[in-house]
């Protein structure tokens, strides 16, 4: 039997044929790198592909001395006389899902993503292939997302009540992505935005990269407190109910996570309000994104990985998990802003 | 039921105190009386019957959403809420729910004695129409057991500034016997004769843990000291020539105990004592185990009489003569007590008895006693207070015994519930038989929010084998368990049962080796087991 297209390495998922790895976690002479979040886009390769708007992403969180190159959307590659091309995930700015083909033989590994247009990313493109490499952060059914205009509106309303009574909002979001996609799509009539650092730190990248963003006020020791009591502010989790935010007081604090679509993660996180809004695909979107793929082979990588398999493989689609270093949503964690810190 | 929604939204978006009780008054400002009555039975754990299993839920649910029903299980356990599952899986995205809370709690009851088939039509005819939250809340009706992060004491505060009736009098008024079917919401919370009065308990009077040295507490001399006895807290009231017996959760437990029904004419009409029921023999308590046997049952068995005949031990004195005695001082409440058990001249009826103590250290040395005696420690009341409503700081202190404690090996986890949703927190401890490590007690709460986070990442990569929604993990880690008491147990592997196990420690200096043995438990079980005596 032919060795499969892509392998499932110590050090990443490894097309041999092209001798190319996809979102290694340990350093290697090539690599093609799906979006710029941490467990996805590590220090340490030789070099980076990725999609152009990803480039300047990577440059800002691995050191500009990379060696990166971004090509757009559909743009094909061949290397060692195998055809890599990058495809919209709908994950964060940047991201895209990798298409591998090779003698005649279609392999996507799609990083992470969603189905659901934020507004702010290229949506979400199926794309036909063989065997589909997919993450399944929220792949049990009781995750279903409301429309984001819906959990917009909840936001908004916060924000607003908070801010007719003078008090400050404090959102806390993943610095690449969510943090942007907040801002892109809230009300910005009820107040100013103000930014944390590595939130900052992520929208001139992502200016850089020529994509517009509303205006941002990032927050620092001298802003005018008459500003921040009706401000809504875009923190990572590490930096809420630390004494970074104590100049925000009294503020009303909350966070936007896919995990707060369940009330005990809700009551756990110990802030006021939780909005289940995720840039991971849901249930109906992880069946969808498979469907679409036609693939009659589908890999998972993370999240509730051995029952979405069990699931797959009861709907006639072979499937089983492969063991990876990627990580999903994460809660307060916030590990993505810590490691680049 | 979008009223009632909204103020369930409400209180799940805030963690103040003051927030939720405004919530609450803002919905009883607005809601219509008869959900109002309903919202207050709810909140004092006065619920509508359960008029279904829970398996039917299951099985309809995982049917509206097309799912089998192996991956609603998994679902449930990783939200650790059934009523939530459901509410999550069941497809339809509409917003808003029309109806009363009421007219819902209407229709929950009117289940019971419909076919399978209607009645899996109105319900999922019911999970298609409402929102998420609506149909949260209307799961809720079904399955009972409604906590929404709200003490009945906050309901009683926003109940309270609705209707300018004081506090302490509201919480007496909605204590004991009322139908929130037919009551009244003026009559609930106005008037104070009505026909549930006869058998209306006073509310309780509880005591807080001791949080600070004894000694801080000042004289001696000012305080009462008695056994904290491990039974069913209750009240015994005699009025019109009837008896009626309450526990603490507010159940009238009067047919269960025929034991006590002798005090009925043992006892002057117009008494109301407070007082613990225990399972007693010769002249001692029985282990609560034995009263165990007693709680589920609604008839009673001529073995169960003579095994686990109860007494009621009175400590206090709440009505005499038909008069509130709460305003009299403890130490005068207490004489008038003693005098009435005393003329009673009942087996079945005992007083507490007094510890006496002049100084700390005795009382110290005698609450080392307290497991001896099946008690849980000790009980401290001063002599000038009053009989007070619920639980107020000062007045009346447990200063309980330490626990009993093993070092256990973590063996097997399970998902958690409520604000452990997803997160592996539900243990099973084992300790050594020679080399097989043989479980002894199950314990989840103890641990830190971090600590919780921590273990659910070892567990879930160090998962050995799943058996439906438990993991067996790799041996690694040692934690110190504690108890309160220690029984034989033909039942579990380990030859023992534990009362009340929890996590006290994260034992991370410890290897697994250093774990204590099944001989290490069976000596704690021959010096302090239940019944040893």
């Amino acid at each position: 039997m032919d060795m499969p297209l892509i392998t499932f390495t110590d050090r990443g998922m490894h097309c041999a044929a092209a001798d190319v790895y996809i979102d290694p976690w340990r350093p290697v002479q090539r690599a093609i790198i799906t979006h710029a979040h941490s467990d996805h886009a590590r220090p340490g390769m030789g070099s980076y592909l990725c999609h152009e708007h990803s480039a300047p992403l990577l440059r800002h969180r691995l050191g500009s001395g990379i060696a990166v190159e971004g090509i757009p959307y559909g743009e094909r590659r061949v290397i060692n006389g195998v055809t890599f091309s990058l495809h919209p995930a709908g994950h964060v700015i940047g991201s895209a899902q990798v298409r591998v083909e090779h003698r005649g033989e279609v392999w996507v590994a799609s990083g992470d993503y969603k189905v659901e247009n934020d507004g702010l990313t290229p949506p979400f493109e199926a794309v036909r292939c063989n065997t589909f490499i997919t993450e399944c952060t929220f792949g049990v059914p009781v995750y279903i997302w409301q429309p984001q205009a819906v959990i917009f509106e909840e936001i908004n309303a916060w924000w607003r009540a908070n801010a007719s009574e003078g008090i400050c909002t404090v959102l806390s979001a993943y610095s690449l992505g969510k943090a942007q996609r907040i801002m892109a799509n809230v009300d910005t009539s009820i107040g100013p935005i103000l930014t944390h650092g590595a939130v900052e730190g992520c929208n001139a990248a992502i200016r850089e990269a020529g994509i517009e963003l509303p205006e941002t006020i990032p927050l620092t020791r001298e802003t005018d407190p008459a500003l921040i009591k009706g401000a809504l502010v875009i923190a990572p989790g590490s930096a809420v109910d630390t004494p970074w935010a104590n100049k925000l007081r009294p503020y009303s604090s909350g966070i936007a996570s896919g995990w707060m679509q369940v009330r005990g993660w809700r009551r756990r996180s110990a802030v006021d309000r939780g909005f289940a809004l995720s840039d991971h695909a849901d249930w109906p979107g992880l069946n969808a994104a498979v469907r679409a793929s036609g693939a009659e082979r589908v890999i998972t990588t993370h999240g509730y990985t051995d029952l979405f398999s069990r699931w797959l493989n009861e709907q006639g689609i072979a499937s089983h998990t492969e063991k990876t270093a990627f990580k999903g949503e994460e809660v307060l964690a916030a590990t993505d802003e810590e490691s680049t810190a | 039921m979008q009223q009632f929604a909204d103020l369930i939204t409400r209180m799940d978006a805030t963690n103040s105190t003051n927030e939720k009780v405004q919530a609450l008054t803002d919905y009883f400002a607005v809601a219509p009386e008869s959900d109002k009555v309903w919202t207050i039975a709810l909140l004092s754990h006065r619920r509508p019957r359960r008029s279904l299993r829970t398996n039917e839920l299951r099985t309809w649910a995982a049917q509206e959403a097309g799912v089998p029903d192996w991956l609603f299980e998994e679902s449930y356990h990783i939200v650790g809420d059934l009523s939530e599952a459901i509410s999550l899986i069941v497809p339809g995205n509409k917003q808003g729910n029309s109806g009363t809370l009421t007219e819902h709690i209407e229709l929950v009851k009117a289940l019971k004695g419909l076919s399978e088939e209607e009645r899996r039509a109105r319900v999922t005819g019911k999970w298609r129409e409402l929102d998420r939250t609506g149909r949260f809340i209307f799961n809720k009706l079904i399955t009972g057991g409604f906590r929404i992060g709200v003490s009945q004491k906050l309901m009683v505060r926003a109940l309270s500034r609705h209707t300018g009736v004081p506090e302490d009098q509201l919480a007496h008024q909605l204590m004991g016997d009322w139908d929130p079917a037919t009551i009244p919401f003026h009559d609930l919370v106005h008037v104070e004769e009505s026909a549930a009065a006869a058998s209306r308990p006073y509310p309780f009077c509880l005591a807080h843990a001791l949080d600070m040295p004894p000694a801080d507490l000042g004289d001696p001399a000012d305080w009462m000291a008695e056994h904290k006895w491990d039974g069913i807290r209750g009240q015994l009231i005699v009025r019109g020539g009837e008896l009626y017996l309450w526990t603490r959760g507010e159940e009238l437990v009067t047919d269960k105990y025929p034991e006590l029904h002798v005090l009925r004419d043992a006892l002057p009409d117009g008494t109301v004592l407070d007082g613990e029921l225990l399972p007693w023999r010769d002249d001692h308590p029985l282990p609560f185990q034995v009263l165990q046997t007693r709680i589920g049952r609604t008839s009673v068995s001529a073995r169960a009489l003579k095994e686990a005949p109860v007494v009621f031990v009175a400590y206090d004195l709440l009505e005499q003569d038909g008069a509130d005695q709460r305003e009299r001082p403890m130490q005068e409440r207490r004489k008038a007590l003693e005098a009435i058990v005393e003329q009673a001249k009942q087996n079945r009826l005992r007083l507490s008895p007094e510890v006496r103590f002049a100084t700390w250290e005795d009382l110290a040395e005698e609450r080392e006693r307290s497991r001896e005696m099946h008690s849980e420690g000790i009980m401290l009341k001063r002599r000038e207070s009053v009989y007070r409503v619920g639980r107020k700081r000062g007045d009346w202190w447990k200063w309980k015994v330490d626990p009993l404690s093993i070092d256990g090996v973590l063996l097997y986890a399970q998902r958690g519930h409520g604000r452990r949703a997803d997160l592996f927190t539900d243990f099973t401890f084992a300790v050594w038989k020679g080399e097989e490590l043989v479980p002894f007690a199950k314990a989840y709460s103890g641990l830190t929010d971090e600590e919780m986070r921590k273990v659910d990442a070892y567990v879930k990569q160090h998962t050995k084998e799943k058996f439906g929604p438990v993991r067996s993990v790799t041996p690694m880690h040692v934690f110190e368990i504690g108890f309160e008491g220690i029984g034989r147990s033909p039942r579990h592997k380990s030859g023992v049962a534990l009362r009340f196990p929890r996590i006290l420690r994260w034992r991370t200096d410890k290897d697994i080796r250093d774990a204590n043995t099944l001989e290490d438990l069976q000596e704690l079980l021959h010096a302090h087991g239940q019944g040893a005596r």
